[in-house]
């Protein structure tokens, strides 16, 4: 569905020269599920700009279905649903209105557009909402309106720029049931971008970890965390008993951290499976006399693998 | 699957064509598109599409709220009835070619509406461009020219509705109406009024990160040239530099044009008048045309 080699993309302000895109490979099969991630700044959305032919890269190719977005950027267009990370829809129009007129404005015929477009209100549940003003919407109403209006042309692939962001959890989730009912129901291959760690790790099959204009890791959520942080098991024992501790626990000590808490010191063991460490940890330290004091069980997070890859935190830069 | 079998047709069609590949794009990946093969350049049937639709949306927000036509018609209103019976006052003699004050005054203020609003259109597009509805339209397969042409066309709606409101209000008043005259005249600031606001799109595209931009320019441009085109008070007895300046200004040849026009008359003002306000439309539909394909929004 999309091939991109070495895509590119420069920004001049004043003198001086920003790389935003620094020579991404891509390459995203038909119906998959994929998600840009990375603090704000690192090129997520200047990418996705790139593959849907809204900002012509410096250097680079890509070929989305099909179609190359230099040389065809209409076609491109025509091909894809873009959904950005502003309000689609015009504040002084009505919902049906500006619905419609999508439609139109994709070669629709007047009677598929008002067809397809009741089909959209109806399971996106707008269809209370038809002849409302734009402005007088919620936020979580705009978005679905948002959808609709991507998803009016049926496009095989979808893009969405950061489509929760500023959103409550509660929309937040209602969003993403429709998105993935759409998914489930056509098999739309979609491609997103977001900062939410969570909302990648859960929603997307594909995490694509993206930082200063490059792709640092691209793997599914599970392999990622399994490959860069790995379960942690932390137990924590009397100060006095750490070396007995280290002892007991010989050859499961690589990349073992301590760090003195209230109760004592705590030991963070690299473990394999953590449910499956925690008795045998326990049994031998029991065996050796430690005195285990508190014993928890940590599977890593994207932050963890972020963390890892490039030595900082993506909630500090959270906005 | 459909999609597939219409691109094939498409590549069959461009490989069999003499046509080089490039100006011809296949279109219908998707269950609702339609085939079309589309040159890149000129005016086709696609294109025409593109600019009444997009014209059609900009019109819904008048006919959605026809409201916004009438407020408008205030500003030019209070000209006409606080201004007006000054210049009477002021001119004891018959400065104004022998008309009556609103003979000579009207055709002004009709000119002076249409550069209020189509120069301030542009501020519609500031507007969609930081909420974000302009980028959603970007993404749309909507060809670039048309996105500047239908909205310049839509200026023609209000602003010949104004006109024509205005024009039937003052004759009451004493206005002698010519009918037939002031329909052509309607349509020459038609014309020019698509120049403007192209102009005024362009403006807004240039000055789509800094808001006050736009006013400014757009302030600082437009009372010079009403002044500068005598809409306001006859040139005639103003210093020599005015009436040069003012020689320069499309804006002089549409008043004067108009004014011979509200007063039943013909003359060479009038084809002046229509040279200036196509040469205004031409140009600027060229300049917003181009900023439009340049704006990475």
């Amino acid at each position: 569905m999309i091939q991109a080699r070495t895509l590119t993309r420069t920004f001049r302000v004043g003198k001086e020269v920003i790389e935003a895109v620094r020579g991404v490979d891509l390459d995203v099969a038909e119906g998959e599920l994929v998600a840009f991630l990375g603090p704000n700044g690192a090129g997520k959305s200047t990418t996705l700009r790139m593959l849907t032919s809204l900002l012509p890269p410096t250097s680079g190719t890509a070929i989305v279905d099909g179609v190359d977005v230099t040389r065809d950027p209409a076609g491109v267009r025509r091909r894809i649903g873009y959904i950005g990370q502003k309000e689609g829809a015009g504040h002084n129009y009505r919902v049906w209105d500006e619905l419609r007129m999508q439609g139109l404005f994709y070669g629709m015929t007047p009677r598929d557009a008002a067809h397809r477009g009741e089909e959209l209100l109806e399971s996106l549940d707008l269809a209370d909402l038809r002849m409302r003003k734009v402005s007088s919407l919620s936020g979580g109403q705009k978005r679905r309106l948002d959808i609709a209006m991507g998803l009016i042309h049926a496009p095989r692939l979808l893009f969405l720029d950061e489509p929760s962001t500023g959103m409550d959890p509660q929309n937040r989730a209602n969003l993403w049931d429709h998105i993935m009912r759409i998914r489930r129901e056509h098999g739309t291959t979609i491609v997103l971008t977001t900062h939410y760690l969570e909302e990648a790790d859960t929603m997307a099959e594909r995490v694509i970890i993206i930082d200063h204009g490059k792709i640092i890791a691209d793997d599914t959520a599970d392999a990622l965390k399994r490959q860069q942080a790995g379960d942690r098991l932390i137990v924590v024992v009397p100060a006095s008993q750490v070396d007995l501790a280290r002892d007991q626990l010989d050859g499961a000590t690589n990349g073992m951290e301590t760090q003195p808490t209230a109760e004592g010191i705590a030991l963070s063991l690299k473990v394999t499976a953590a449910a499956h460490a925690v008795p045998q940890v326990l049994g031998r330290l029991a065996a050796g006399g430690v005195e285990v004091v508190a014993a928890s069980a940590k599977q890593p997070t994207l932050d963890d693998v972020f963390l890892n890859l490039t030595g900082r935190s993506l909630r500090d830069g959270d906005a | 699957m459909p999609s597939m079998r219409s691109s094939d047709a498409a590549e069959k069609l461009e490989s069999g064509s003499k046509l080089p590949a490039a100006s011809l794009a296949a279109n219908c990946h998707t269950k609702f598109g339609r085939l079309r093969f589309e040159p890149k350049t000129g005016l086709s049937a696609e294109l025409l599409v593109d600019i009444r639709n997009v014209w059609w949306r900009e019109s819904l927000l008048i006919v959605r709220d026809p409201f916004t036509l009438v407020f408008s018609l205030i500003q030019p209103l209070v000209f006409l009835a606080l201004f007006g019976p000054l210049l009477t006052g002021v001119a004891s003699e018959t400065p104004f070619g022998g008309e009556s004050t609103l003979q000579w005054f009207l055709p002004g203020v009709v000119v002076m509406i249409t550069m209020f609003g189509t120069s301030m259109t542009g501020a519609n597009l500031q507007f969609e461009i930081m909420t974000g509805s302009f980028e959603r339209i970007l993404a749309t397969p909507l060809a670039r020219p048309a996105l500047v042409i239908g909205r310049a066309l839509k200026e023609l709606t209000p602003l010949v509705a104004q006109a024509a409101i205005i024009t039937l209000v003052a004759v009451p008043f004493g206005f002698q109406l010519f009918p037939l005259h002031v329909v052509v005249g309607l349509l020459m600031l038609g014309v020019f009024g698509i120049g403007v606001g192209a102009l005024s799109y362009a403006l807004a595209i240039a000055a789509r990160k800094t808001e006050w931009i736009f006013w400014a320019v757009q302030q600082s441009l437009l009372f010079p040239l009403l002044i500068l085109s005598g809409m306001m008070l006859p040139l005639e007895t103003g210093p020599a530099w005015m009436q040069a300046l003012s020689r320069l200004n499309p804006l002089t040849y549409i008043v004067n044009a108009e004014r011979v026009l509200f007063a039943g008359m013909v003359g060479m003002e009038v084809v002046y008048g229509f040279v200036a306000a196509f040469a205004t439309a031409v140009i600027g539909l060229l300049v917003g045309v181009r900023a439009i394909r340049q704006a990475t929004i």
